[in-house]
C-alpha cells in the first residue's frame, strides 16, 4: 500500500518537473499549447471531484468554465490591463454562484436525471450568452488588454504559463488534501453508497452541494485562465461539446485518480492535435471529429478504468486474477 | 395577441409537441426499458432530416416515387441501421455504468455529425414540402396556416395512438412492461430479451427518424439539430418523469406551448425559459410529473 | 447522551405504522416498542413487511400513517441522518460497506458521522481522535481488533457482517436495527454475533430481524411475528411458541 502510494507521488511529481522543465525547452507555440493543456488539466480536475469523488456525473461542467472565462472578460475595463487580485477571484465567485445554483435543483434528482439536468443547466447558461448582447451573441466578446498582477503581465506567453502552472499545482494539492480530510472521506462514501451514508447520520445533500459548488469554483478559474490566454471568448466555451470532452478526459486518464485527470487532460490535447494535424491525416483533419469519436467509442470498450489502469490492466494478464481484484477494489478508491 | 394568430401559435405549439414527443418517448423508451441513456437520440432525428433531403433524388431516381415513397425507405433504413447499432454497440451497455453509457453514445454523435458532413456536407438545405400537402387553409379573414404542419401533428398523433395501442393491447407491449420491470423473469418465460431489446431499440430509432423526416420540409435540415433537439427531450424526459411515455407527452405540449408563445411573447428570454420551466417543475417534483413505477 | 426521559426504559416505539405502495398494503397498523436492556425480535416470512418495518423505523421512508417516537420524541417527520444523530444505528441485510476502505476507515467514516467537521478539510481525516477512537472501539468490539488495516471487500463473508454491524455502533447509538445480521453465517460465527448481542444488550434497545429461529428463540427476550404486514402475536419466546396462531400460520411450515 506505502509502495504504491510512494509510486503514485513519485509520478505525479515527475509530471509536475517535466512542466517545470519544458519552458525552456520547447518553442513558443508549445508553450502555449502546454498552458492550454495545464488549463484543461484545472478543468479535469473540477470535474474529477464531482465524477470520481462523489459520484456525481456531470455533463454540464462547461458552463462554469464559460462563465468563469465570460466573467474575466465582462469584468475587464477596456483599454487599461484589468488586476488578477480582482478578476481571478471574481470570475471562481461567479461560477460558484451559479454552481450553487445548478447544484441546489439538481441534486435533488438522482442518477441519469442528475446528468440531463445538469445538461440542461448548462444549456441554459448557454442561450443566455447566445442569444443575448449580455455576451456578444454567438461572436462572442474580446479582452482587449491581458491583466497584470503586479509587474506580471499575463499576456506574456511566458508569465501566464508560470501563472497557470502555479495554480494546478495549488488546486492539484489543494484536491488530494481535501480528499483525505473528514469532508473527502465523507463524498467518498456517497459515491459508493449514498444510502448508507444517511442511515450513518450525514446529510448529504448539503456535502454533494458543497462539492458541486467547489467544483464549479475550480472550473471556473479555469476559464478564466482559458479567457486570459485566448483574449477571446465565445459561446462554444459552455457548449455541452466541451462538457462532453472534459468528460471524456477524465474517463481516458481513469476515473477516481486526481492523476487521471492530469494524464486524460494532456492525452486530450495530444490525441485533438494529432486528429487536427494536417501533416498526418491531409485533407481528413478537416473532420478530426471522426477520429475522437471512434477513440472515444474504442477506450469504453478497451479502457474501463482508463490510461492510470493501464499497467493493472497489463499486470494482469501476466499476474492472473488476483492484481485484478486488488486493482478493482483500487478503481474505486477516489485517493490520487 | 389576435384570436387567429393566438389559434395559429397554438397549433404550431401543437405541431412542435408532438414532434418532441416523437423524439421524447424514444429516449424515454429506451431508457425505461434498456436502462441505457442515449445521447445519440438526437443523431437519429438528424439522420431523418438528412434522408429526407437526400434521399429523396435517389429514391425518385430509382422508385420514381416522392415524398412518401422516401419516407418509406426512410424508415426501412432506419430499422436497419437501428437494428445493426443495437447489436454492434448498444448491447454492451446494458450492464454498463451510466458514465460509460454517456460516453459511448457521446462518441457515437461525433461519429454520427462527421460521416454526415463527409456525405452530404455541412450546408443548411430546404426540403420541398410535397405538393399533395403544399396548401394552405385559411384561418379567419386574412390569414392562412399550412397544410403540412397540421400532416405533421396529424402524422404524431397516429404514431402515438400506434403506441399507446402496442403497449396496451400487444403481446409485444405485454413482453415490453414485463421486460422494463423484471429481466430474469421475462428471460425465464421463454421470451429471447436479447430479441425485444432489439425491436424496442429499433422502433425507437426509427421514430426518431421518422420524426426527422416529416419536419425537415418545415425547420430544414441542418448540421447540429439533432443535438438541439436532444438536450429540449432530456428537458421532456426529465418534467415527465423517466420512463413514462404519457409524462413525456404532457411534458412535450407543455414545452411547445411555452417555447411557442415565448418566442411570440418573450422573444429575448424564449431559449431561456423551457429551461427556467424545467428548474421550476424540479422544484416542485423532482422525480418528474409522472415517475413510471 | 443522557435525557430526562431516557429513564423510561422505552427508547425506540412505532404506534400503528401502515405504508401502502399503491392499493399495495405492505404494514397494516404495525405497534413495536423497544426498550433498552431488552432484545425485541421481529420474524416473519419473506414479504412480510420486516424490512420495510426498520426503512420506517430508521426513516428511509415515511409511514402512510402512524408515529414513530425516538427517546420520547415525535421523530415521525424527522430525516433518516437527524434520526441516526439522535442515537439510531440500523444495519443493513446487504454488506453496505465500503469495499475499497480498510476496515478501520469504514468504521472511521461511520463515527465521524458524530463530529463530521466537513470544514476542516486541511486535516486529514485519520487525525480525527474522536472518530479514530470510536472506530477502533467499534472494531474490537465486533471482532475485527486483528484486521484493522485489511481492505474490507477481500474480508469473509462473516467478517463483513461484522464490520457490518461495527460500523452501525461506531456512530455511537442507544437503539440498533439489525436487519438479518447472521444471514451466510457459519455456526461459529454466529456464536460469535450471539456473544456480541449479549454484550450489547444491557445500554441498547435491540431489534433483530432474522431467519435463523434458534437463535432468535435463544436471544430474544420478546418475539413479535409478522405476517402479511400485520402482527400476528407478540410476546415472551415461550409464548411465541407455544401460541396455535403462530403453529399455524408460521411456525407450523417448519
Amino acid at each position: 500500500m506505502t509502495n504504491n502510494d510512494t509510486s503514485k507521488s513519485v509520478f505525479v511529481a515527475a509530471i509536475f518537473a517535466a512542466l517545470a522543465i519544458y519552458p525552456f525547452t520547447g518553442s513558443e507555440f508549445g508553450t502555449d499549447l502546454v498552458t492550454t493543456t495545464m488549463v484543461f488539466a484545472i478543468f479535469a480536475l473540477s470535474l474529477e471531484l464531482l465524477v470520481g469523488g462523489t459520484g456525481l456525473v456531470c455533463f454540464g461542467q462547461a458552463a462554469f468554465f464559460g462563465i468563469g472565462a465570460y466573467s474575466a472578460v465582462l469584468l475587464s475595463p477596456q483599454y487599461d490591463p484589468g488586476s488578477v487580485a480582482i478578476l481571478l477571484p471574481a470570475a471562481v465567485l461567479t461560477a460558484a454562484l451559479y454552481a450553487l445554483f445548478v447544484g441546489a435543483l439538481s441534486l435533488r434528482t438522482k442518477g441519469v436525471y442528475f446528468i440531463m439536468v445538469t445538461l440542461a443547466f448548462a444549456q441554459m447558461a448557454y442561450f443566455v450568452v447566445h442569444d443575448t448582447s449580455l455576451g456578444g451573441g454567438t461572436d462572442g466578446i474580446y479582452m482587449t488588454v491581458k491583466p497584470t498582477l503586479g509587474a506580471i503581465d499575463l499576456g506574456d506567453t511566458q508569465a501566464l504559463y508560470w501563472v497557470t502552472y502555479v495554480l494546478l499545482i495549488a488546486v492539484f494539492v489543494f484536491l488530494a488534501v481535501l480528499s483525505r480530510s473528514r469532508f473527502g472521506r465523507a463524498l467518498a462514501g456517497i459515491r459508493v453508497n449514498e444510502q448508507r451514508m444517511r442511515a450513518t447520520g450525514f446529510s448529504t445533500y448539503p456535502y454533494k452541494l458543497a462539492a458541486f459548488t467547489i467544483s464549479g469554483a475550480i472550473a471556473g478559474l479555469g476559464g478564466f485562465l482559458f479567457a486570459v490566454k485566448d483574449g477571446a471568448v465565445n459561446p462554444e466555451l459552455m457548449s455541452w461539446h466541451l462538457s462532453g470532452s472534459v468528460l471524456v478526459m477524465i474517463i481516458l486518464g481513469g476515473i477516481g485518480h486526481l492523476r487521471g485527470a492530469l494524464i486524460g487532460a494532456f492525452a486530450f490535447v495530444l490525441l485533438e492535435e494529432l486528429f487536427k494535424s494536417e501533416a498526418i491525416f491531409g485533407e481528413f483533419s478537416k473532420h478530426w471529429h471522426l477520429g475522437l469519436g471512434m477513440t472515444i467509442i474504442a477506450s469504453v470498450a478497451l479502457l474501463p478504468r482508463g490510461l492510470v489502469g493501464l499497467p493493472g490492466q497489463w499486470g494482469q494478464h501476466l499476474l492472473g486474477r488476483a492484481t485484478r481484484r486488488a486493482e478493482d477494489m483500487e478503481v474505486q478508491n477516489a485517493k490520487a | 395577441m389576435d384570436f387567429t394568430i393566438f389559434l395559429i401559435q397554438l397549433l404550431n405549439s401543437l405541431q412542435y409537441g408532438l414532434l418532441l414527443f416523437l423524439v421524447a418517448s424514444g429516449l424515454t423508451l429506451i431508457f425505461g426499458i434498456m436502462g441505457v441513456i442515449n445521447l445519440a437520440h438526437g443523431s437519429f432525428y438528424m439522420i431523418g432530416g438528412y434522408m429526407a433531403f437526400a434521399l429523396a433524388p435517389i429514391v425518385a431516381a430509382t422508385f420514381g416515387g416522392g415524398f412518401f415513397s422516401t419516407l418509406c425507405v426512410g424508415l426501412v433504413l432506419a430499422v436497419v441501421l437501428g437494428y445493426v447499432l443495437e447489436w454492434a454497440f448498444y448491447s454492451y451497455l446494458y450492464e454498463r455504468e451510466h458514465l460509460q453509457q454517456v460516453l459511448m453514445t457521446y462518441g457515437l454523435i461525433l461519429v454520427f455529425e462527421e460521416l454526415r458532413s463527409l456525405l452530404v456536407g455541412d450546408d443548411v438545405h430546404g426540403v420541398k414540402v410535397p405538393d399533395l400537402l403544399a396548401g394552405s387553409l385559411p384561418l379567419g379573414e386574412v390569414m392562412t396556416y399550412p397544410v403540412y404542419r397540421l400532416f405533421i401533428s396529424a402524422v404524431c398523433v397516429a404514431l402515438a395512438l400506434g403506441m399507446y395501442f402496442v403497449f396496451s393491447r400487444t403481446r409485444l407491449g405485454m413482453m415490453i412492461r414485463a421486460g422494463s420491470t423484471n429481466r430474469e423473469m421475462v428471460q425465464s418465460l421463454g421470451i429471447d430479451i436479447k430479441f425485444l431489446y432489439r425491436v424496442v431499440f429499433a422502433a425507437g430509432v426509427a421514430i426518431a427518424v421518422l420524426a426527422g423526416m416529416v419536419a425537415a420540409p418545415v425547420s430544414s435540415v441542418y448540421p447540429g439539430m439533432g443535438n438541439q433537439v436532444l438536450i429540449i427531450c432530456f428537458v421532456v424526459v426529465v418534467i415527465g418523469g423517466i420512463g413514462s411515455i404519457r409524462g413525456a407527452l404532457v411534458a412535450a405540449l407543455l414545452i411547445g406551448l411555452v417555447d411557442t408563445f415565448g418566442k411570440v411573447l418573450l422573444p429575448d428570454a424564449a431559449g431561456v425559459l423551457v429551461y427556467v420551466l424545467m428548474a421550476l417543475i424540479l422544484l416542485w417534483k423532482p422525480d418528474g410529473l409522472f415517475k413510471a413505477g | 447522551m443522557p435525557k430526562p426521559d431516557s429513564a423510561s426504559k422505552v427508547l425506540l416505539r412505532g404506534r400503528d405504522i401502515t405504508r401502502r405502495w399503491g392499493g399495495l398494503v405492505a404494514l397494516n397498523k404495525v405497534s413495536v416498542e423497544l426498550e433498552r436492556g431488552s432484545l425485541h425480535a421481529v420474524i416473519g416470512t419473506n414479504g412480510a413487511g420486516k424490512s420495510t418495518l426498520i426503512n420506517i423505523l430508521s426513516g428511509e421512508f415515511p409511514p402512510s400513517e402512524g408515529q414513530v417516537e425516538l427517546l420520547g420524541q415525535d421523530v415521525t417527520d424527522w430525516s433518516q441522518p437527524k434520526r441516526a444523530r439522535s442515537g439510531l444505528g440500523r444495519s443493513y441485510q446487504r454488506n453496505t460497506i465500503y469495499p475499497s476502505f480498510s476496515v478501520m476507515e469504514n468504521c472511521r467514516l461511520a463515527a465521524q458521522a458524530r463530529k463530521p467537521a466537513p470544514w476542516a478539510w486541511w486535516q486529514s481525516a485519520a487525525r480525527c481522535e474522536v472518530s479514530t477512537a470510536a472506530a477502533h472501539d467499534a472494531a474490537v468490539r465486533v471482532g475485527l481488533g486483528n484486521a484493522l488495516d485489511r481492505t474490507a471487500g477481500l474480508l469473509s463473508h462473516g467478517q463483513k457482517r461484522q464490520l457490518e454491524i461495527a460500523m452501525c455502533l461506531a456512530t455511537g447509538p442507544e437503539v440498533l436495527l439489525l436487519d438479518e445480521p447472521l444471514a451466510g453465517m457459519g455456526a461459529e460465527e454466529t456464536e460469535r454475533m450471539l456473544t456480541l448481542l449479549e454484550q450489547l444488550r444491557p445500554d441498547h434497545a435491540i431489534l433483530l430481524v432474522e431467519h435463523d429461529m434458534d437463535a432468535v428463540f435463544r436471544a430474544a427476550d420478546r418475539i413479535t411475528v409478522m405476517v402479511n404486514g400485520q402482527v400476528i402475536a407478540s410476546g415472551s419466546p415461550d409464548f411465541i411458541r407455544n401460541s396455535p396462531e403462530v403453529k399455524t400460520a408460521y411456525l407450523g411450515d417448519h
